[in-house]
């Protein structure tokens, strides 16, 4: 039944290009794209509980690196998965830094935004990467340099990409793995002194999360041809990846991808709205009514709430 | 500013991510009553601080008193979300081009011998002085003052002795947010601000009080100029726009060898 219901749904995902617009296929870009960087994002903050505010600095990293490779001859196909790497590796200097010294709760998060802001200062002084200026890339529509003049194609990849993170969390779910990193989330003091190795656990959730992150700035780069410091290291990024998981419900499977699907499309069209108006930012107090609804009614997020509306409605 | 942060945080171990965007009001609320009403932001500076305790009492009575018990996560979130909101509510009202309050104050200059000092200046940083020691003196000589202490110190016992916690934290979080008020108003004339400038804000103001310690006024203080210090040293010895990098980078070897900050009591 359920995977019936999942095959359902990616098969009508697969046959939407075919009737969208050209708009609405741009809005199920960046849902998909949401949802996958939701996703990573869940692994580290959701399931294990350690919440991170400088997701940003890996999709950052990730999409620098992929877009100077290129401007040397490198494929992007290879270098997103060396930029995911790098970020991976910035997510083990964190993960380590603040693992081994014990921060919890608010000083992990402060330690998070305060790696991803020192990479947007650094990104924005060093000319070699561009400066404040940022980096552009050159058009060739090639799609071995993961470009396209279909906007299909990178329809078809983030939606690759969202199964893709998707079934990462799936398989962690059903893993041990998955189950000690719920636990440690619950109570990390408890998981210790049962002898799961808390800091293993923590470090994988972190690496898994900042690679998947990483290979996201790839697509991001060479879907928007430009890379801007403050638009890629930024805590207004940040806030994006993780608001939607949370909203959507952390820490569970379907939690991000809903969460996508409901403020992508909100974002979007208050933005278009107005945005048009010179009215810019109701998105984002849309945002913040919705963060403050969410933590004081439904702290779990959405999707846990309309599985129990279901089940009730099912019985 | 960073006072009002350790107050917040100090008695609630709730953070405060809408400092920064508090603060932008106090400021915008100064602009408006510059523009609009001529008065000065060295006296309007009062009435800026009576506003945000209101809204300060606002946020803590509606929103984070019903999760005062909810894990730290969800007081983040929550302060995320009334950051955001405060944050871009300022910007539909004020647009995103930047704004400054001009006091006749702040055109004066004192010649000391061969230093020339900024009236305006030497003017915000006596009002906060005085105001860090009048938060010092109602938090260590006045009843309610204990009494803010006391539910820090131990919520349990608090109530246990009769004291109106949720008053207490309510009162705790308006002084908090009209420290800041008054700070937005004061540095009205001298930085130039825009909705925007709330979240670098917020984060100065976290880093400030991490160094010197979370809860502790002295700590915020130091913390206040060690921050300024290193980031003019960074802004001299290399470049004015790298010169944040100096306070993170503080900011993560504190956290990492000295969690609690370099004048706070280390907690459980």
């Amino acid at each position: 039944m359920k995977a019936l219901a999942a095959a359902g749904a990616v098969a009508v995902l697969l046959a939407l290009p075919l009737v969208l617009s050209g708009y609405a296929i741009t809005i199920f870009i960046l849902i998909f794209f949401y949802a996958y960087l939701a996703q990573a994002w869940n692994i580290l903050g959701g399931y294990a509980g350690q919440l991170s505010a400088g997701h940003a600095a890996f999709v950052g990293i990730g999409g620098y690196t992929s877009a100077l490779l290129f401007e040397r001859g490198v494929t992007p196909w290879f270098g997103m998965f060396v930029g995911a790497a790098l970020a991976a590796g910035l997510g083990a200097v964190i993960g380590y830094l603040g693992f081994r010294f014990g921060l919890r709760g608010f000083y992990f998060v402060l330690l998070t935004v305060a790696f991803a802001e020192i990479c947007r200062i650094l990104a924005s002084n060093v000319e070699a990467v561009g400066g404040a200026i940022g980096l552009y890339i050159t058009f060739t529509g090639d799609p071995r340099h993961f470009q396209f003049r279909d906007p299909r194609a990178y329809y078809y990849i983030a939606l690759a990409l969202m199964l893709l993170a998707t079934g990462v969390a799936a398989l962690l779910e059903r893993r041990r793995l998955g189950i000690y990193l719920t636990a440690i989330r619950e109570d990390e003091t408890a998981c210790e002194a049962l002898g799961v190795d808390t800091f293993k656990y923590k470090m994988l959730a972190m690496v898994v999360s900042s690679f998947l992150t990483g290979l996201a700035g790839t697509f991001y780069a060479f879907q928007n041809f430009s890379l801007q410091p403050g638009a890629v290291f930024g805590i207004p990024l940040s806030v994006e990846i993780l608001i939607r998981p949370i909203i959507g419900g952390a820490g569970t499977l379907l939690g991000p991808v809903l969460g996508s699907f409901i403020l992508t499309p909100l974002a979007e069209v208050s933005r278009q709205y107005f945005g048009q108006g010179g009215l810019h930012g109701a998105h984002l107090v849309v945002y913040g009514v919705l963060l403050v609804a969410v933590v004081l009614f439904l702290p779990q997020g959405a999707y846990p709430f309309l599985r129990r509306l279901f089940q009730r409605g099912a019985a | 500013m960073a006072v009002g942060l350790t107050l917040i945080f100090g008695v609630m171990r709730v953070v405060n991510f809408a400092h920064g965007d508090m603060m932008v009001w106090g400021m915008y609320l100064a602009f408006v009553l510059a523009t609009r009403a001529g008065v000065d932001p060295y006296l309007s500076f009062v009435v800026c601080a009576a506003a945000l305790f209101g809204l300060g009492v606002v946020v803590q009575r509606g929103l984070v008193d019903r999760i005062v018990d909810a894990p730290h996560e969800m007081q983040i979130l929550l302060m995320l979300g009334v950051a955001l909101v405060l944050e871009n509510v300022a910007l539909l009202v004020f647009g995103p081009e930047p704004a400054r309050v001009r006091s006749p104050l702040g055109q004066l200059t004192w010649e000391l011998g061969p230093l020339y000092v900024d009236v305006a200046r030497l003017v915000t940083f006596a009002v906060a002085i005085v105001l860090t020691l009048a938060l010092w003196l109602f938090l260590f000589r006045t009843e309610l003052g204990r009494l803010i202490r006391a539910s820090a110190d131990n919520h349990y016992g608090a109530l246990v002795i009769g004291a109106d916690v949720r008053r207490i934290y309510a009162t705790a979080f308006g002084i908090g947010a009209a420290c800041v008020g008054a700070a937005g108003a004061l540095v009205s004339p001298i930085l130039p601000f825009q909705p925007v400038t709330g979240l670098a804000l917020s984060v100065t103001s976290f880093n400030i009080v991490i160094i010197g310690g979370m809860g502790s006024l002295v700590g915020a203080f130091i913390g206040g100029l060690l921050v300024s210090v290193a980031e003019s040293l960074g802004a001299v010895f290399l470049r004015p726009s790298l010169k944040e990098l100096f306070s993170f980078s503080l900011l993560i070897v504190i956290l990492l060898f000295r969690p609690a900050g370099l004048f706070g009591k280390r907690q459980p």
